[in-house]
């Protein structure tokens, strides 16, 4: 052990930047490896939700990852799945009931979809992808870089349907009364939960237009 | 009856799991490529639907439940395990898939061949979760209730992606611009699948 601690790499070494800024963009969960779709389109029609399920998220799969990459070496392969599934489950319940106490309105407009943290599939990818091969702290970073990856598209869908469904953002007025007053009108629409899939899909647009080795082959 | 065909054709158009919640998304995604794949998934969850969500509404009923455990004794009425109850689905359908799974091998191994790949699959998809959460938060009355509920959201799965698979194998013939190719363009036809289904809001049945 002594002599790899001699020649352990710096905290934030470059190998370990990436495992941050690669799910941010090229490695996004969401709009690259199509993982924890779900969740990420029901809660945004407004910003506030968006940002509380973020939070959720990078608690839930940091720990996660944390805990499954500490015990990597004492679970039997045959019942991974369901270890790790009850990790999650744990997590997650710790999670629902911070959210009830402390912020109950929140909580009660996210309905299940904080219960369906535990099948998001980013966190069970990552676990069986990275935790169960890797030390604690890569895996932590590992785990807050795809959370976090996911929570910013979380917040451009949020913020793009809250400002032009509602004209508010954070609940606070944008759009000046001005505009209203010449005729303009919030677009209904963008509430509703069908416009998530289409934001969704001119944010992959943009990045695939800017990324062009992500271009799928025909 | 008509209250529990209501259920039914209501959790397959108004509440359909895809459009309507966003639920199962992941494997409506990754197993859409051909119609043939899709109905082998799209069978599976209405079987594993169907048969979760009644075992998880009885669990719900008679220990999860606040005061639920009052049958057995009754001094434990003060008694809510609900904070349980999403460890207590998630094994409910794990091992009722792996459950299933052994079952259909036995019994039918011609099902068995179609599904096979699928049922691991479906323990960590989303639609089957959820519809056990939302059966517990619409808190349905009866047994046959809930069923019909899972047997709808199920239905409603089967029919969104076989749709969506059959629109996928024609698009491929067509000229999409480079960066939708593939997810992107999937995302936006799904989404006008989405408000297609809207039209079914506010049917009040």
């Amino acid at each position: 052990m002594s002599a790899e601690v001699k020649e352990r790499e710096p905290l934030f070494s470059a190998k370990n930047r990436k495992l941050i800024t690669n799910p941010l963009n090229v490695d996004n969960p969401i709009t690259v490896q199509v993982l924890g779709i779900c969740s990420a389109l029901a809660v945004t029609a407004k910003l506030k939700p968006s940002f509380v399920m973020m939070l959720s998220v990078i608690a839930v799969m940091t720990l996660a990852n944390v805990i499954i990459s500490l015990m990597r070496n004492g679970i039997p392969p045959r019942i991974r799945i369901i270890v790790q599934l009850t990790v999650i489950a744990s997590l997650v319940i710790l999670v629902d009931q911070v959210l009830k106490a402390y912020v109950y309105d929140v909580s009660k407009q996210l309905s299940v979809f904080v219960g369906l943290i535990i099948t998001n599939c980013i966190i069970m990818g990552r676990l069986e992808a990275f935790a169960l091969a890797n030390k604690p702290w890569p895996s932590l970073l590992d785990g807050f870089g795809n959370a976090l990856g996911y929570g910013w598209v979380l917040l451009a869908v949020g913020f793009t349907r809250e400002l032009f469904g509602s004209g508010t953002l954070w609940d606070y007025q944008i759009i000046p009364q001005a505009f209203y007053d010449f005729g303009y009108v919030n677009n209904g629409f963008m509430i509703l939960p069908p416009m998530a899939l289409i934001v969704v899909g001119v944010i992959i647009w943009i990045q695939r237009a800017r990324n062009p080795q992500l271009i799928e082959e025909k | 009856m008509q209250e529990l065909f209501n259920i039914f054709v209501k959790s397959i158009f108004v509440d359909n799991m895809v459009f309507a919640y966003f639920l199962g998304m992941c494997s409506y995604l990754a197993v859409s490529k051909t119609v043939e794949t899709s109905f082998g998934l799209g069978l599976a969850v209405v079987f594993v639907l169907g048969i979760t969500v009644p075992v998880d509404y009885l669990l719900n009923f008679y220990v999860l439940q606040p005061g639920a455990l009052a049958w057995l004794n009754p001094g434990f009425v003060d008694i809510d395990l609900s904070f349980l109850s999403f460890i207590v689905f998630i094994s409910v359908i794990a091992s009722m898939v792996q459950l299933v799974e052994m079952v259909v091998e036995k019994f039918s191994p011609a099902l068995y061949a179609s599904l096979g790949i699928f049922l691991p699959l479906i323990a960590v998809n989303c639609a089957i979760l959820g519809g056990s959460l939302f059966m517990q938060e619409r808190e349905y009355q009866s047994l046959a209730q809930a069923t019909s509920f899972g047997l709808g959201s199920g239905v409603g799965f089967f029919l969104a992606i076989v749709g969506i698979a059959a629109i996928r194998e024609k698009i491929r013939y067509s000229n999409v611009p480079g960066p939708l190719r593939g997810l992107g363009i999937t995302f936006i036809i799904t989404g006008l699948m989405g408000i297609a289904f809207m039209s079914f809001l506010g049917i009040k049945l």
